[in-house]
């Protein structure tokens, strides 16, 4: 087993952060402490949010459990993880509006032309475009995980629609409803403003045909998709309308939304679709949830989509590996927040590396989510091993490996009391006009004693994340 | 040369339709080898949408027709003065990088068939030599016949049956050449027919292969030569689907029947 930072008790002494909740524990007895689970989990199917976090599949009805005992940052650790993925996302914006122009970087030799023009996420259809403010992800979700005191590490970037952030808001909104004493103890950030400065993000970056206040619409494939609980709920706490591709058409120069009152030009799209689906007059022409003409109305600057067609291409795990360089190659700084080092077992000698010290890594498949199809080397058996040596040797450019990062542990309430539990971090950053973070994010808890894997479908749950006032 | 387009695309609906929306590449590309003298596109009731250039350089105009209606038609008539560059796209402009073009596509994918059809290259002097070996052995693998195959029918497939027309062999050229890591892709446009009809459809499609130092040629397998003056180049794409003049789709189930006309003249002089 692995030693991992425990974000509550280190060296023998509760960290500042968590110095309150310790009586909070204290104090609650195991009835108690009952009542309140089912009373936080009646909330949730009450508020009907069970849906699969990042469209992992599963049964949609189940409900993610989710775990009252919050995360706590520092005023001082959150400061410094803002600059962080703020960094990260001018960057990976840059490198959006680059390589779909000029492409300086990989002209600079600085990422290899393949990685870039040969992914199945780069649109060739929106070659020679920059959108409005030169923005192509105005929402980036940077999963992030620490493993000491002041040690964090990017696993993955999010560029194209990262889910999850209605988990965000509700966990906050349960727990407050719940322990209303522990908010007026402990001086806990707000996160309730994400809604309208989503809202305001996407008005930012409006058109250049558009002349009056921009109307933005959320645009969902339907109510059989996972996250439809979630696209409901921010159209309703922006204030927007929610439409499926069959509520908008194309008419002369513009996107328009049938209304009772007749129809209304369409501005900004929040699209919770992708990219091949949104036109099939320009991508997978048997489409049905997507609205014909969009493409070519966007193109000639009528519509703005969020995120832009063709964002997925900088969230790639193999372009993941050139991220610290795009900070330096278009910013001139260092990277703030540090890649986990990896192997691309496509490449000879990462191969045999990875081949040789499988007991140490994880494995995974390079478009693989959902904690599926992986390999974590401490804790599996040798034959397990030797299984996963023969599927890379089949196929090693789909595998990628990484050192086994022992994941911090977060105190969570177990059967028999309180337990450290291994967490990860979704924090969701803004980027229109204007970079912004609410002080907040989504944390996914391994409820499985020893486990490393946060996936809702493999046993993980949710927490409040709380950032606290300075 | 000067050429003369007239071509008239219909579209009639069995019962009225909520509306109509195309995506439409049917502008002259603008290179050394032809300039548009006049042209005009026209969509029947038709309100023009937005247009741009796109990222490989072609004209994309959006047009919409507001329903109810039973039939549009979409008239292309014009004038370009071409001349012969021997294939060669000379003064194209362009912004997406040639390696977008080893991607591959579902009618482009290649089988054992094609991946041996693709060693034609083998003893190849140099990549253009190699792109007109790759041309000649399309060629002489799919013999030129209308009614063979179907808008959807693949180049592994084609190649199987032996017959095609001129997508079948320029998806056969675009898929042996990115096997031969040759970027490559689809090319629509007119061309005007000998008059024996060993040319093939005016409404015509080749293909063009990226080739080190030289740019994209044209290679046309199905008439066995490089693209000159009697061709006139609209667009290209990584397929046939992809580079189409005409994308469009109504709103509404009706049953759709449509009808070309395409024709391409010399002017005299």
């Amino acid at each position: 087993m692995i030693s991992s930072f425990n974000e509550m008790y280190h060296n023998g002494t509760v960290r500042p952060p968590y110095a309150r909740l310790e009586d909070w524990t204290k104090a609650m007895p195991a009835e108690l402490r009952q009542m309140k689970q089912a009373e936080a989990e009646a909330l949730f199917r009450r508020i009907g949010i069970t849906f699969a976090v990042y469209g992992e599949g599963g049964d949609p009805d189940r409900l993610i459990p989710f775990d009252m005992f919050p995360r706590v940052f520092t005023g001082a650790e959150w400061a410094r993880l803002e600059r962080g993925i703020k960094q990260r996302a001018r960057a990976l914006n840059a490198f959006l509006v680059d390589v779909y122009g000029r492409g300086e970087i990989v002209r600079a030799g600085r990422i290899p032309a393949h990685l870039v023009y040969r992914n199945e996420a780069y649109e060739k259809a929106v070659a020679g475009f920059v959108p409005p403010k030169g923005v192509y992800s105005h929402i980036v979700g940077v999963d992030l995980v620490r493993t000491g005191p002041d040690d964090f590490f990017v696993l993955e970037d999010n560029c194209r629609t990262p889910s999850g952030v209605s988990y965000m808001l509700e966990n906050r909104e349960i727990m407050m409803r719940m322990f209303p004493g522990l908010f007026r103890e402990n001086r806990i950030e707000p996160v309730d403003s994400y809604p309208q400065l989503l809202r305001r993000t996407l008005a930012s970056v409006a058109p250049v045909k558009c002349d009056t206040e921009p109307t933005v619409v959320i645009l969902t494939p339907g109510h059989f998709n996972s996250a439809y609980y979630e696209h409901s709920f921010l159209a309703d706490l922006m204030g927007v309308e929610l439409v499926e591709g069959q509520d908008l058409f194309v008419e002369g120069e513009f996107v328009w939304m049938r209304t009772t009152e007749g129809p209304r030009r369409v501005d900004v799209i929040y699209r919770r679709i992708d990219d091949a689906f949104i036109d099939p007059l320009c991508f997978r022409p048997d489409s049905m949830l997507g609205i014909p003409g969009l493409m070519d109305v966007y193109r000639s600057g009528g519509v703005s989509i969020c995120s832009a067609p063709g964002a997925g291409v900088a969230d790639d795990k193999a372009v993941y590996t050139h991220v610290p360089d795009m900070i330096r190659f278009y910013l001139g700084e260092e990277p703030i927040l540090q890649n986990v080092p990896t192997w691309q077992c496509g490449k000879a000698d990462d191969c045999a590396y990875v081949l040789e010290n499988l007991g140490e890594l994880v494995v995974k498949e390079v478009h693989g989510s959902g904690g599926y199809g992986m390999l974590i080397g401490p804790g599996s058996t040798a034959e397990q091993i030797a299984g996963f040596a023969a599927r890379i040797r089949a196929d090693p450019g789909n595998y990628i490996a990484q050192p086994t990062l022992a994941l911090s542990t977060v105190p969570t309430f177990v059967e028999d009391g309180v337990a450290p539990r291994h967490v990860d971090l979704r924090p969701y950053c803004l980027v229109g006009e204007r970079i912004e973070l609410v002080p907040g994010g989504l944390t996914r808890v391994a409820l499985k004693d020893g486990s490393l894997v946060v996936n809702s479908s493999q046993g993980g749950g949710v927490k409040d994340t709380w950032v606290l006032a300075e | 040369m000067i050429l003369t387009v007239d071509h008239v695309t219909s579209y009639r609906y069995a019962q009225p339709v909520r509306g109509v929306v195309q995506s439409h590449r049917l502008t002259p590309s603008v290179f050394d080898g032809q300039t548009a003298l006049d042209w005009s596109v026209s969509v029947s009731d038709g309100l023009k949408g937005g247009g741009f250039r796109d990222g490989a350089g072609d004209w994309v105009q959006g047009w919409s027709v507001p329903g109810p209606v039973s039939g549009i038609t979409v008239t292309v008539r014009g004038t370009v003065r071409t001349q012969d560059l021997a294939g060669l796209l000379r003064g194209h402009r362009e912004a997406i990088p040639r390696e977008a073009y080893l991607n591959d596509t579902a009618p482009t994918r290649v089988d054992a068939a094609l991946a041996e059809l693709a060693r034609s290259t083998d003893g190849a002097s140099d990549p253009l030599d190699a792109a007109h070996r790759l041309s000649t052995a399309v060629a002489g693998a799919i013999a030129y016949k209308p009614g063979a195959t179907r808008a959807h029918t693949t180049a592994a497939e084609a190649l199987a049956l032996g017959e095609g027309v001129c997508q079948d062999h320029a998806h056969a050229l675009i898929a042996v050449a990115r096997h031969a890591a040759l970027p490559a892709r689809y090319v629509s446009g007119y061309l005007m027919s000998g008059g024996d009809g060993s040319l093939g459809e005016a409404a015509h499609a080749w293909a063009e292969i990226w080739v080190q130092g030289l740019g994209w040629i044209g290679f046309d397998p199905a008439n066995t030569c490089c693209p000159d003056d009697r061709y006139i180049r609209l667009g290209s794409g990584l397929d046939a689907q992809d580079a189409a003049p005409i994308r469009g789709t109504a709103r509404g189930p009706a049953a759709e029947v449509l009808d070309v006309a395409v024709a391409v003249q010399a002017v005299q002089q």
